[in-house]
């Protein structure tokens, strides 16, 4: 009962989030709305199951690509931000804490439900992360090599597309 | 499964439909970009609910490997905008229409 509940918690926050973030102007603000987003998500994959990818939906996600995100946004130095004055948050500023914290306390909702002494539900289907693991690396050894060609192919290409002004003349000369 | 396929996947709908109008609807090409990630996202929810659904590890696996191709895409599409930056001094979608090589 506490699970279906967060469940549709967590959906709701992912769907809010999602929307604030996809009609903000300012990138900075439209990437902070989907980590709240993606932080709703990491929930429900827990709550269907899948402790391994939540962790990995935070700390790739959230942790990894939204933070090359905002180091690309910094390093481009956009269009002017329109800096609010003053130290207190305007009520814009209160919408991501709020729905964070909500994201936050629904999850410890949860882990109080856990709670061997109050569960009484049957136990969930679950992919534990040591099944997972013997998944990935047994049955789809090849598709693990294959991904890890084309991260390192991506690599690659991003050097090569983003180099300096510098070197790209070179070649020219060459 | 603690709620029903049908809501997931209506979550799921409601998820990739907002990333779809992102990429439509905006001219900012980072914006695009996280427009692409909120589809990618829903698809992999619809992946995690498909494995709970048959408690089958497969849907998940699917997933590990869109976490990997989305860091590669991110990655590539992101030194795009830096270069495409560096050349029109704007990351407008309208200012890229002269493809004419």
């Amino acid at each position: 009962m506490m699970a279906t509940l967060t469940f549709y918690l967590a959906g709701a926050i992912a769907v809010i989030a999602t929307a604030l973030a996809i009609t903000r102007s300012n990138p900075v603000h439209a990437v902070i709305y989907l980590v709240n987003s993606f932080f709703a998500l990491a929930l429900l994959f827990y709550l269907l199951g899948a402790p391994l990818l939540a962790a990995w939906e935070l700390i790739i996600y959230a942790g990894a690509i939204m933070v090359l995100f905002l180091f690309i946004i910094m390093m481009l130095k956009l269009s002017p931000s329109s800096a609010e004055k003053g130290l207190v948050a305007t009520r814009g500023q209160w919408v991501p804490v709020v729905l964070l914290a909500v994201a936050l306390a629904s999850c410890t909702m949860l882990l109080t439900g856990l709670d061997p002494a109050t569960a009484q539900e049957a136990p969930r289907w679950h992919a534990s992360p040591r099944d997972f693991g013997y998944a990935l690396f047994k049955e789809y050894a090849l598709a693990v090599e294959i991904a890890s060609f084309q991260l390192l192919f991506a690599a690659v290409g991003a050097f090569y597309v983003g180099r300096p002004d510098k070197m790209r003349d070179e070649e020219d000369v060459v | 499964m603690i709620v029903p396929m049908e809501h997931v996947l209506v979550l799921s709908i409601i998820l990739f439909t907002l990333g779809l109008i992102c990429v439509l609807a905006r001219r900012n090409l980072i914006m695009i970009l996280i427009g692409v990630e909120v589809m990618l996202n829903a698809v992999g929810l619809t992946f995690v609910g498909a494995s709970a659904l048959w408690q089958n590890l497969d849907g998940q696996m699917m997933v590990i490997f869109l976490m990997a191709m989305t860091s590669a895409e991110v990655s590539i599409s992101l030194a795009m905008v830096v270069y495409l930056q560096r050349r029109k001094n704007s990351v407008d979608v309208r200012s890229f229409n002269e493809m004419r090589g």
